[in-house]
Parts: structure tokens; sequence; C-alpha cells
């Protein structure tokens, strides 16, 4: 399949040195994430794959400035994220991130238009709502709520939702991970896409071992450390996945 | 403990902060029932057991002068058990430090000291000594009023001769819990008071040696009043009798009954507002509690819990609430019962307090809001716990929105996605909103329900003191004069201005409605004491037939052109017949006029006039008084302006108290009401609130929406609130009307502004809890939760 140029020559988008995470509960103490080292270039599509409690979603969270390091850095572009307040990490999201995560997350009492006009309402460069529903393949089902869309759908709708802003970085949390192998594709293909269309760097953690081969790159997750890398030399395309 | 109970109490201290929410509304309604009931019956019972202890008459009549062997006659009356006479007088006083005349009411007290009727508490020093010595017992309030302690002397004009009269003592008597001077509104102990001499000095003052000017009589227990007043008419009339009436007429009594009177309207009228008002809080909060928790109630009936069971599971947590509100509420009702029955104590002048503790007040209390919380708990519980558990264990069907007007994104968008957001929420559940509306707006209500008595107030001072009777002063004689008396008092320093009125105590009747009243005449000119009709216009006294104030021409249920039977109680006794020939507005007493001249007609008198209606210069007031006071036609004189500082200072104090314990109360409901709405509101919520904080919006504009969801029910509540506020205070303005006076229902645009405000602060302090709350979200928890 084509894929977006990955341009290993230049700075990369996302950065990590000796990221950590450790939560506190009482006196019992859970190391999530042990310092770890990442990078990912402008317009890479990144697998992130890791048993449960492998520390791959806190990764995803704290690189997304969901929530905050408890040592280590983060650098978005030349910005250190993990020096950011409260406020700059909104802004950060608003901006630069695009979320995608396993229950979709839509607001229900919005049509699918209105949950990506959501965002389209306060991005600072968004493409027209319309557009972006475009691209996923539900220029038909826009005045539609969510409780009308199948579970396919609703995730394409997230996407949607993600690209809208035209994001420099593309966040998917198991997105395919309450959908059947059928849909679950469709949605790949949504994000296989925008990325190749919008050159939106995307990492995307999943459990699902059979998406490994439509990635730039693979990266294994195990207590709380990367404990593994591969890259592809070719991205297969999304419709030869099937699981 | 079983398992199920243990989740009930960690419920409870999960949602803390909207238990304790909904218990103090809970707590708000008992403590209404309670004070209100608790103030009631505590003012009811000191007032029947003084009434027994000192042996208060039932029925009382004044003459000119009986001779004394007449009480014999009327003790022989049957169903008459004891009868006291006495000699009652009213003269001026004149009170060191004092500029104006005040007034005095001497009352005589039996030789023998033994007191049948009528009993004094002596609150200090002792009874006069008997014999003609000039000593007396002063009323409390107006000894303590003028710091008069045993030994001090004050100048009294006994039948127009200046006596100087020692005080030996203060008391108390069940004759004078309301120490009121005639014609004043209310009590003012500066300016009058009460004096018990000896009847030997009295009689010698007054010439009234071997006679009497007032019989009280004790019934035997269960004889009817009537048939025993008649016959002592029929006994007193040749010595001047004014007719006998019963305690109803009885001007302290009366107005303790119109105070009981407004006590209870109140604690009929706010508690179940605030009863109903808690039902609906439980009902919402639970309604939410038992959707969320809607898994775990499949999870117990599949794990074989009866539906019965998980039912009374939440039965009880609402109960649990109920109770909390309940104790809560007993121990500040009582608190605050015990206060407001001090109060009342204060301004009326008990010898002691019986504090109600009646249980099944607390019982009643306990019971209804239990109920109130019971009755909400089930209509939530019913929504979900007879659900077969596999469908219960399922999440709900996603709720299904519609869009309620076409949109076409090709036009220019006129709404922000947010404002759709709210919107949509709102109306989807028009249930949730009206009940929100609803609680807001009963908030709202109960305020204006307890605020609007002030403005009605001011209605009434303007009305009667400065478009209708807008005298400076008024003198009453001692008895009738003839109309040359006002030439004599013109020629009085200061007076700008006197206009005559006549007094006569007459009983209208019309069927079988009758009221006793002071007829008035006055000059169909008279421009200080004017005629107002009900739109508040100045009408002109009609040269012949009655005019009637609307509420006594409603008792008596009669209308302008019908005519009503008037029967002189002094002297004649002559009956006629005389047109009604207008109605005016009145709110203080039943009033009845007649052009002067047309009454003293009717009456077939003379020219005479019992008092005047003075307009004075107020640099002069003070060689006014001091001539006043040498002058021995006047027995009692009423300053306008002094009753006006009196009246207002009184009621304010009344009013302000009662005022800030219920308008406290309201305002809890108003923070329990909206601080619910909006924690409920949160919670339904959080999932989308969340993503959008995900989405990149700031604190700020997450928070923008629950809040503009709460400002939208906030304000659509108000105007709601407002009309039925005015509802209420229309239900407490039928509670509150007398005989003596009445209450005109204005609530002032204040009043609605204040409600509003209070519940626009409660608002803004719950506003400001949910948003701390959403402000620490926990994003990854939230997201990662299915719906």
């Amino acid at each position: 399949m084509a894929s977006a140029a990955v341009a290993l020559d230049r700075a990369p988008v996302l950065r990590t040195e000796k990221l950590s995470k450790t939560y506190r509960t009482g006196t019992v103490e859970v190391r999530a994430l042990v310092d770890v080292d990442f990078a990912a270039m402008p317009g890479e599509f990144v697998v992130i794959l890791g048993p449960s409690g492998s520390g791959k979603s806190t990764f995803l969270n704290l690189v997304g400035g969901l929530d905050q390091a408890s040592s280590g850095k983060a650098w978005f572009q030349e910005h250190e994220l993990t020096a950011l307040a409260e406020r700059g990490l909104t802004r950060y999201r608003r901006d630069h991130v695009g979320f995608i995560f396993q229950f979709y997350n839509l607001v229900p009492s919005l049509t699918a238009m209105e949950n990506v006009q959501l965002v389209t309402d306060i991005a600072r460069n968004p493409m027209p709502a319309a557009d972006a529903l475009a691209m996923v393949g539900l220029s038909d089902r826009m005045k539609h709520f969510p409780a009308e869309l199948s579970g396919g759908e609703q995730q394409r709708v997230a996407i949607a939702r993600a690209i809208a802003k035209r994001p420099e970085l593309l966040l998917c949390d198991e997105p395919t991970g309450a959908l059947d192998s059928k849909t679950g594709v469709m949605v790949l293909e949504a994000l296989a896409t925008v990325n190749a269309e919008l050159g939106a760097t995307t990492l995307v953690i999943t459990h699902n071992a059979a998406i490994r081969e439509i990635a730039d790159r693979v990266v294994h997750f195990g207590n709380g450390r990367i404990v593994r890398e591969e890259r592809n030399a070719v991205r297969k395309p999304v419709s030869s996945v099937s699981w | 403990m079983r398992a199920l109970d243990r989740k009930l109490l960690r419920d409870l201290r999960r949602l803390w902060a909207q238990v304790l929410a909904i218990a103090l509304v809970m707590a708000a309604g008992a403590a209404t029932l309670i004070l209100g009931i608790g103030a009631y019956d505590s003012l009811f019972q000191t007032r029947e057991r003084y009434y027994i202890d000192n042996r208060f008459a039932d029925i009382f009549a004044n003459v000119t002068r009986a001779p004394l062997h007449i009480a014999r006659d009327i003790a022989a009356i049957d169903g008459v058990r004891t009868v006291e006479t006495r000699i009652v007088k009213l003269a001026l006083a004149d009170v060191r430090g004092m500029a104006e005349p005040g007034s005095v009411q001497i009352v005589s007290l039996s030789e023998t000291g033994e007191q049948k009727l009528n009993a004094l508490s002596l609150v200090n020093g002792r009874l006069p000594s008997s014999g003609t010595s000039l000593e007396a017992v002063a009323n409390a309030d107006f000894a303590k009023a003028h710091k008069l302690v045993p030994g001090d002397k004050i100048t009294v004009l006994l039948n127009g001769r200046k006596t100087v009269i020692r005080v030996t003592g203060t008391a108390l008597s069940p004759e004078f819990i309301y120490v009121l001077g005639p014609g004043d509104l209310m009590p003012d102990p500066r300016r009058f008071g009460v004096l018990w001499m000896r009847v030997d000095a009295l009689a010698a003052a007054y010439g009234l040696e071997g006679a009497f000017s007032e019989i009280s009589v004790k019934l035997d227990a269960g004889m009817p009043q009537e048939p025993v007043i008649s016959e002592i008419d029929k006994r007193l009339r040749r010595f001047g009798g004014t007719g006998a009436h019963g305690r109803k007429d009885q001007v302290s009594h009366a107005f303790l009954d119109a105070e009981l009177e407004q006590l209870r309207a109140m604690s009929r009228v706010l508690p179940p507002i605030f009863l109903v008002v808690s039902a609906f809080l439980v009902n919402m909060t639970l309604l939410r509690m038992i959707t969320l928790e809607r898994e775990q109630i499949g999870l117990l009936k599949a794990t074989g819990y009866s539906s019965r069971s998980i039912a009374w599971h939440y039965i009880k947590f609402a109960l649990v609430v109920a109770a909390a509100g309940v104790i809560i509420g007993a121990i500040a009702g009582t608190w605050l019962g015990h206060g407001m029955a001090q109060l009342y104590a204060r301004f009326f002048s008990f010898p002691y307090l019986v504090f109600s503790r009646d249980p099944s007040i607390y019982a009643i209390a306990a019971i209804i809001t239990l109920a109130a919380a019971a009755v909400g708990a089930l209509r939530a519980v019913s929504s979900v716990v007879f659900l077969p558990p596999a469908v219960a264990m399922s999440p709900p069907a996603p709720a299904r929105y519609r869009q309620w007007l076409p949109v076409d994104w090709r036009m220019p968008r006129i709404m922000d996605t947010r404002a759709i957001l709210v919107s949509r929420h709102l109306l989807h559940w028009p249930w949730r909103l009206a009940s929100g509306v609803a609680g807001m707006a009963l908030a709202c209500a109960i305020l204006v329900g307890s605020l609007w008595s002030m403005g009605s107030l001011e209605k009434v001072i303007d009305i009667t003191f400065y478009k209708s009777d807008r005298q400076d002063a008024s003198i009453q004689f001692t008895t009738k004069r003839p109309i040359s008396a006002l030439h004599d008092l013109r020629g009085f320093p200061g007076i700008l201005r006197a206009e005559p009125y006549r007094a006569v105590p007459v009983r209208l009747r019309n069927g079988t409605a009758e009221r006793r009243v002071a007829l008035m005449g006055r000059p169909a000119d008279a421009d200080l004491s004017r005629l107002l009709d009900t739109g508040l216009n100045k009408v002109a006294l009609p040269t012949h037939g009655l005019v009637l104030s609307d509420a006594l021409a409603s008792i008596l249920g009669v209308r302008v052109g019908e005519s009503v039977q008037v029967e002189f109680i002094e002297d004649s006794r002559k009956v006629e017949l005389v047109p009604v020939s207008g109605i005016v507005n009145g709110y203080l007493g039943l009033s009845a006029m007649m052009d002067l001249t047309a009454l003293n007609r009717l009456a077939r008198e003379q020219a005479v006039i019992s008092g005047v209606n003075l307009k004075i210069d107020p640099t002069r007031t003070e060689a006014l008084f001091d001539r006043l006071k040498q002058t021995p036609v006047a027995n009692f004189i009423v300053l306008q302006k002094t009753a006006l500082k009196r009246f207002r200072e009184t009621l304010a104090q009344n009013i302000t108290i009662m005022v800030t314990v219920y308008a406290g109360l309201a305002a809890i409901v108003a923070f329990g009401v909206v601080y619910n709405f909006a924690r409920i509101s949160l919670s339904e919520q959080a999932r989308e609130l969340a993503s959008l904080r995900v989405l990149g919006f700031s604190r700020g504009e997450v928070s923008g929406v629950l809040l503009t969801e709460l400002a939208v029910v906030v304000a659509l509540a108000q105007p709601l609130g407002w009309l039925t506020g005015y509802g209420f205070a229309w239900l407490m303005v039928q509670g509150f009307s007398s005989d003596l006076y009445r209450v005109p229902l204005v609530v002032e645009r204040g009043v609605y502004a204040y409600s509003s405000l209070i519940v626009i602060a409660a608002a803004v302090v719950s506003a400001f809890i949910v948003r701390r709350r959403i402000d620490t979200f926990d994003l990854i928890a939230v997201l990662k939760t299915r719906d």
C-alpha cells in the first residue's frame, strides 16, 4: 500500500527520555511505566503491542497530555510536554492531538456531524466537519445520532472527530477492541487513509497482533518498559489483515 | 451485618453531600412543622393555663354607674358561677421624662384584697394598702418602660384632678396580656399602662361609692354565653350598660387570638411545601443512583435476591436520609419553636411560658417526613428493580436523541455545538428538566412566600397613615361633649386643624351575622381622616346611610343599597334599619362610618362629639402637650406618628425574626435542590464532559456546558417560582385575615428579586462545588469505562 513518507531524516514529532509513571494507592506503589525512551517521526505509523498492565496505555496517556509523568521527560516537537501545566496540556490536546478510544466516547446527544463540529468549533486550523466525515466514508450518515450508528460507524465518527483538527499526532487506544474483524478492518482502513493523507504520526495500542503488519514499526511493551522493537520493511495493506 | 446493609452504609458515606442536602431539606420541613405547631401550642397552652390559674372572666360588661346590689342579681342568673364588680376608668397620666401625655387604665381592687376573677400575678412589690391611700400596682411593661420601682410616683388626672399616685409594685394580668390603648394599633408601654388601685380610693375620686362601672362574670363549665349575656344586658340597661360581651370582644384576648391564627396559618402552608420538595429530591437522587446501579441490581437478582429485598434496600436508603432529616429537624424545630414562643411571650405579657412538648407533633413530623421519602423512593425504585435480571445486567439502551428542529449545515450555524449539547440534553429528559425546574421554582416560591409580608405591611402603613388617617393626633374625650368643645380646642397652641368625630358603640346585624363595632360619625368634609374606596381613591362621606369597610361588609354579607340593622348599645338601645351607602377600604379593624349629623340624628342626640382629630404644628407640640396634660377633658390621646413608629418597630421585630427563620429554611431548600440537580447532571454527563476535556476543551469550557444547563434550569424556574410564591402568599393572606386586621396581598418586585437572588446564590455555590469536581476529573478512568 502507498505509505506516507516517513521522514526519518527529520526531527521526531514525539520523543521521550526516561519517561516513568508510578501510581500510589495508600502504601502500595505500582510502577506503571519505567524509564521509557521513545521517538516517533513525522508521518510514522506505530503499533504498540503488549499484555494488559504492560504500561502501553499509561505511555499513551502521558504523551497525549492526559496525565502527568512521575519522572523523565517528553517532547512534542520542540515543546517539553512534561514541563507543561494543566492549561498548556489542554492547549496541546486541542491543537495537536487526536484521540481514539475503544469505546468511541461520542456525545450521544450530538449527531455525527455535530460530534465532529465539537472539535472544529475550537481547533486552530480545522478542516470542514463534512470533509472529515467524508474521509472516513460517512458522508451519508452525518445527520445520525450515535445510537443510530453501528459500532464501526461510531468508531469512524470518533476518527473523523480526531482528525478534523488536522492533528500532528493521532493516538488510538484499542480502536478495534470492541469491534468484529470486518468492522475492525474498516476502522483500520480509515486510520491508514488518515495517516497517509494527513501525514499524522499515528500510535495505535492494541492486543491484536494481526495488526502489526500494517505499521511502519512495532513496539512491544512489557512490565512498564519497551522490551522490543521491530520495523516492517514493507507495510501490508489493511485489506490483507484479518483476525 | 448483612452485605446489603453494609452497601447501604457505604452508599450513604459515598453520597454524603447529597444525602446531607436532602436531609437538610427534610429537616427544614420537619422543623417548620414542629416550630409552627410547637409555638402555636406553647402559646395556646400558656394562655389556657394562665386563664385558669388567674381566673380570667368569660363575660365583661361596662356601665356608667350601677349600684353594687345589681351584682347579686347577676350572680343569680342561671349558669353564672362567679361575679366581680370593679371600677374601671381611663385617665391621662403625666410621667416624668415624657413630653407627650400618656394614659392609664385604672382598675379597682376589692378592699378585702380577694381577687375572685382576673387575678393579678404580682411581679414585685406589694398590693396597694387598703383604704383610700393613693397607691397603685402598675402593669409590668409600663413600669419597665418608665423604670418605675416601688416607691416611685406618677401624676394622673383622676376625674380631672391632678393626683399623685405612689407605685407599690408591678403585676401582670390575664386581662392585659396584650396591653393596647383605645384607638392604638400596637401596645406602647410608654404611652399606655394599667394601674390597679383599691376600690375605695377610686370610688372616692370618681364619686362611685357603693357603685361599680364594670362587671366580670365567670360561667359554669359548658354554659353557653349568649343567654347569660342577654340576661346581663337586661339588668344593666338602665345603668348605662354598653352591652356585655364575651372574650372574643375583649381586646387582649382578641389580639392574641389573631396572632395564634397567624401562627397556625404559617404552620399549615409552609411545611407541606418543604415536604413535597424533599420527596422530589429523594426521587431525583434515588432515580439516578438506581440507574447507575442497574447492573449491580441485575447481579443481585441473578444471585437470588428478590425484587422486594432490593427495593427495600433502596427504600431504606431514603428512610435513613429522612430519619436524619427528622432528627435534625426536631432539634432545630424545638429550638426555633422555643425561640419563637419566647419572642411572643415578650410581645405578650405572660407570667410564665408553657413549652409544648407534645410527642404527637414529633410523631406527625416523623411520619410525614418518612412517608414523603418513601413515596419519592418508591417511584424511583419501581423503574429498575422489577426488570428481569438479564435485562438489568445489560446496560440500558443508549438514549435516542432526535432533532427538534430541521438542521441543514449548509446554512449558517446559529448555535455553538456546546449550546446544541445543552439544549438536547435538557429536552431529551423533559421529566428531569420539569422536576428540576419545579424543585427550584418551589425553593423560589417558598422565599417569595416568606418574604412578601414586609411589603404588604408597608402598604398597610402607607394607606392607613398617609392616605387615610392623616391626623397627627386624636383626642378622645372622657364623655361625649357638645360640638362647642371643638371650638374650645381650636384655641389650644399649635393646632392647625381640628375635625370632630363621634364614636357610638353599636351592634350591626344582617341575618345571623353580627358584629360589635364603634360606629364613627364624622363631618362630610373631613380631610384629615379620609375615606378611600376599594380602589384607594378618596371618596366623600354620603350624607346619609352607612359606610362600611370592605371586611365588615363581607362579614355581614351586605352590598351597597342593602340595609343593616343598627342596635345602639348605650342608653337608648334603639334598633334602626340603615341602608349601606358605601363600602370603603380598611385594613385595620372593622369600621362603620356615618355623617356626624346623620349619626346624631339617628341616635336622637344633640350635636355631640366623642373626640377630635388634630393636625399639629410640629414646632409647637410641646406647648400643646403641656396644655393637654392639664386638661381634664381628654382621657386618651393617640399620636399617629408615635403609633406608626411603634407599629413599625413591633411588627418589624416580629416579622424580621419570622421571615429570617423561614427564609433561612427556604435557602436551605434552594441549595438542596440546586446542588442535587447539579450533582445528578454531573454524574449523568461525566463521560461526555471528560471526552470534551480529552478533545482539548479547557476546564472552564467543559464546566460551562454543565453550568449553562444549570443556569437554564434556574432561569426557567424563576417566573414559575414567582407565580407559585404569589399563590403561597395568597394562601397565607387567607389565614392571616381576622376581624382585627387584614393584610393586603402585595408582593413587591423586590421580593421576587430577593427570592431569585437567594436561589441564584445557592446555584452559584453549587456550581462552584460541581466545578471543582469537574476540575479534578480522572479523565483516564472515565474514558476506560463502558457507558
